[in-house]
Order: structure tokens, then C-alpha cells, then sequence
């Protein structure tokens, strides 16, 4: 099997023997970052540009160094600092990018589907670096990275996804990809952060933690997007640090060998409290390294994939 | 690999050959390195880290002594990515010492065109600086591209450019042995 798409937009449209070949070509990268010099030629002479239509450190950092250990070049644009600011359609930016002949495209926007609109327009590979409240594929890919190396497997762990569902790209990549690989995935938040489509998806929905956490194996707690204050989702931070925050107390309900995750940035003391950040189960950081091991493997693939 | 057409198997070199080949091999590093205090055995993926755990083994019974063993994949490094039809897949480098200040012994099963081995060195290059590198080969079949020598040859094989040389090994299933494939030119 081989892995012949031009593009990663999502793990919606991934089968599960797709998303299993990725994170199998994704772990020799692992090693790579623990060596002293840091880099292998495979992407010498190629070009990535970093698009980021939206403020985010640890993702574009990870992606640019992803590739960079490659040895590829990369450019970084933010729209502040580029012809989007004077005015320029995303296309016309994209294309201009494909013209200075670059590979590959890494885009993060605040509008659900742009990755792919771009995708059927250019020629060169384009990787989802979150959309709107659509996906965030990488993501979930070293998140199952993480579980998979904690765990052993993925298939008929119990995991929870915990916080805002209706608008966390997070949590749709990962409840793609965890139930395509045979997780069994609840979700639990207030009633007002769930959307309308989750029998879709076959998970469990949870209004209370407590009964949300019962026995998992896997926690993923979602950041509490504070910017939504004020727009009637929450009443107050007190409020849902106090209904959903998770606590030392609450993660005793969970198994014993319980794995902590957060995608990151973490809201302390808000949806997860300090010492559970910390704790021995907590792997927020082992997520991180991950994530340049996961798009180191997907960029070689999307540069090794054959024009037919 | 699939050969389209392929003629009878012949076979030059069979497990007991094997065997005594690598059997001075192991003598010939132990002599050059003036034994094995500072070598290591690098394999490179696949069929050379079989090779190199043998070498290991044999060193362990002449010497008493265990060298460090490592395993090289040098997909990451090779010129002909762009070019290839099918996707390498890529397996781990597992190299768990320091290479720096050491007598690294490449083991490779057959030498042809050197490219593999250009591209092991670059990828020691990457993980430490050896004091040497050295090169051990089961079987030279020639037709270099580069200019490359190894410093352990198991035995010469002339085989003209079409050729398929095969080293089936134990560890994969198969009865030890090197065989000569002579292929024929697919008339089109």
C-alpha cells in the first residue's frame, strides 16, 4: 500500500488503512529529532510555504521544522505582512505561490473548506493546517502517534474528548480518526457546545464529566476557546472550569493508566487544573514532539507521491 | 522485487561457502583494525544488518568480545528519490552509540553501482564523525557509478549490467545462498 494523495485536507476522506500508513511512515522521523545534527536530505531542493491566515505558534513552528529537518525550504506568510492585506483573493495568493514554484502548501484559515478550495486550484500539494471549525488532520494524527505509542493500539480504547465539540476542529479530526480506527469515543460538554451532527459520527455524548470519564483510557481535554466569552455559550470561565474543568479528583474516575491530552494552548486552571497538567499521565508535551515526527512523515509522502 | 522475465537460478555461492566467507570476513576486520576495541558493525537495511549481526557473532566467538552493532536505513539520503516509481518505505535507523572516534564497518549485502553506500556515508556523516569507515560487502558484482571500494569483499561476482544478483538469507525464510538471475530482454 502507498499513500498517492496530492493533498491532506481532512481524515474524514481517509480510510482507515490511509491514516494506519501515515503514522507507520511517520515514526522513523521520531528519531531524527533526537540526533545531534537534526536534518536528512529527502526534501533537498523542495519548497514549503507556511500560509497562516490565523495566529498559531506551536503548529506552524512544528510544521517549519518539519520541514526544514527535511531540507526543505520554507517560507513563512501571514496576511498582515502580504498582499492579503491590500486586498488579494486567497486563490490569486495561492497561485502566485504555485508561480515562484514552490511543492507544497501548508494553510490555516478561519474558514471551513478553504484548504480545499485552494487544493483544486493548484497543482502543488496542499496540507489542512486547520480550517474554521472543519479540521485540523495533523493534529489528530500525533494524537493517535501519542496514544498509539502509550497505549500499544488505538482499537477499543475508550476515549473521552472533552470541552467545546461544536467549534473545535480538533475534536472532528479526531473523532474521524479514532472511530475509523476503532476507538470507542465519547464526547462531553455543555449542551450549547454540542453540534447537531454527532449520531453521525457514532460517539457517545455527555452532558456531566463525571459520567463522561467513567473507566476511559484516554482523556482529551479541548482548549476552552475564551474568545467565545460573552456569546452565550458559557455564562461565566467559573462556571465551566467548575462543570468541566478537569481535576485531580475527576481523573481518579477514569482507568488507572489513564492518558491525559490537550492539544495545546492549555488554559490552566481553566479546562484542566495545574497538577493535572503536570501530572504523571498528562502527555501534552510528548503530543508536541509528535507533531514534528507526524508532519515530517507526511510531507515525505506528499513529495514522494508520482504525477500520473 | 519482480523481474519480468527471468532465466534459471544459478547459484554462486551456496551456505557453506557462505559461511566460510564471512568467517574471514571477521578475521580480515579483526587484523585491520587490529581487533576490536574501537569497530562497529553498521548494517544497512535489509539483507546488511543480517549480515552484520552474523559478523557480530562470529567477532564474539574469535574475540569474546561483543562491537557495537547498529542499523543504518539510507531511504532518506538516496539520489533517486525524485525519480523512482514506487514509494521507499522507510524503516528506522537504530545506531544506539556513538559513532564519533570509532572504526564504523558498513556491511552491505551486494556492491553494484555504490550509490548505496554514497549514501550510507552521507548518512553517517549526519550522526557523528567515525575515524573511519570501512566497508564490508558478501558480494562485488562491479559496475560502479561512483568511486567506491570495499575494504571486505566475500567474494567477485562478474555479472554483466541486466543481470539480478539475490542474497536469500535465513532470517528472511530462505535457504542461505547467493544466486546469479540471468534476464532476458522482455521482446517488445
Amino acid at each position: 500500500m502507498s499513500f498517492q494523495r496530492k493533498d491532506l485536507l481532512g481524515l474524514g476522506s481517509l480510510t482507515s488503512e490511509e491514516i494506519a500508513f501515515i503514522l507507520k511512515a511517520a515514526e522513523p522521523f521520531k528519531e531524527i529529532s533526537g540526533r545531534e545534527i537534526k536534518k536528512v536530505p529527502a526534501l533537498r531542493g523542495k519548497t514549503v510555504v507556511n500560509l497562516f491566515f490565523e495566529p498559531s505558534t506551536r503548529t506552524r513552528t512544528s510544521f517549519e521544522l518539519a520541514a526544514k529537518r527535511l531540507s526543505a525550504d520554507v517560507v513563512n506568510m501571514s496576511p498582515s505582512s502580504s498582499s492579503v492585506a491590500k486586498g488579494e483573493t486567497l486563490l490569486d495568493t495561492a497561485r502566485n505561490i504555485e508561480s515562484m514554484k514552490a511543492d507544497m502548501i501548508v494553510i490555516r484559515h478561519s474558514s471551513a473548506g478553504a484548504a480545499e478550495i485552494l487544493a483544486r486550484q493548484v497543482r502543488l500539494s496542499v496540507i489542512n493546517a486547520g480550517d474554521g471549525w472543519h479540521e485540523h488532520p495533523t493534529q489528530a494524527l500525533l494524537d493517535l502517534m501519542t496514544i498509539q505509542e502509550n497505549k500499544g493500539h488505538v482499537r477499543d480504547l475508550r476515549v473521552a474528548i472533552v470541552g467545546d465539540i461544536a467549534h473545535s476542529r480538533v475534536a472532528r479530526s479526531n473523532m474521524h480518526a479514532l472511530t475509523k480506527m476503532g476507538a470507542k469515543v465519547r464526547v462531553a460538554g455543555p449542551p450549547t457546545m454540542m453540534p447537531p451532527y454527532l449520531h453521525r459520527f457514532g460517539v457517545e455524548v455527555y452532558y456531566h464529566l463525571d459520567e463522561a470519564l467513567a473507566d476511559v483510557d484516554v482523556i482529551i481535554v479541548l482548549r476552552l476557546q475564551l474568545e467565545r466569552q460573552g456569546s452565550s455559550l458559557f455564562p461565566s470561565i467559573r462556571e465551566y472550569a467548575r462543570l468541566y474543568g478537569l481535576t485531580a479528583a475527576r481523573v481518579k474516575r477514569a482507568a488507572r493508566d489513564v492518558l491525559i491530552m490537550h492539544p495545546g494552548p492549555v488554559n490552566r486552571g481553566i479546562e484542566i487544573a495545574h497538577d493535572v497538567a503536570d501530572s504523571e499521565a498528562a502527555v501534552i508535551l510528548d503530543q508536541v514532539s509528535n507533531g514534528v515526527a507526524v508532519r515530517m512523515g507526511l510531507m515525505y509522502l506528499l513529495a514522494q507521491r508520482r504525477e500520473s | 522485487m519482480v523481474q519480468p522475465q527471468r532465466s534459471h537460478e544459478l547459484v554462486v555461492m551456496d551456505g557453506h561457502d557462505m559461511a566460510r566467507v564471512l568467517t574471514r570476513v571477521a578475521h580480515e576486520i579483526l587484523e585491520r583494525n587490529k581487533g576490536c576495541q574501537n569497530v562497529a558493525l553498521v548494517g544497512i537495511r535489509t539483507g546488511g544488518i543480517y549480515l552484520a549481526q552474523r559478523l557480530q557473532g562470529l567477532i564474539r566467538h574469535i574475540e569474546q568480545t561483543d562491537v557495537c552493532l547498529g542499523e543504518l536505513d539510507i531511504t532518506l539520503y538516496r539520489d533517486d528519490l525524485a525519480i523512482r516509481k514506487n514509494q521507499p518505505v522507510l524503516k528506522k535507523t537504530d545506531i544506539p552509540f556513538d559513532i564519533a572516534n570509532r572504526n564504523v564497518v558498513l556491511v552491505d549485502d551486494v556492491l553494484f553501482t555504490g550509490r548505496t553506500i554514497r549514501a550510507a556515508m552521507d548518512g553517517l556523516a549526519d550522526l557523528g564523525r567515525p575515524s573511519e569507515i570501512q566497508l564490508a560487502v558478501l558480494v562485488d558484482r562491479g559496475h560502479r557509478q561512483l568511486p567506491i571500494r570495499a575494504n571486505y569483499v566475500g567474494k567477485n561476482v562478474p555479472t554483466s549490467e541486466d543481470d539480478t544478483i539475490r542474497v536469500f538469507l535465513e532470517e528472511l525464510g530462505e535457504r542461505d545462498r547467493v544466486s546469479r538471475f540471468t534476464n532476458r530482454k522482455t521482446p517488445s
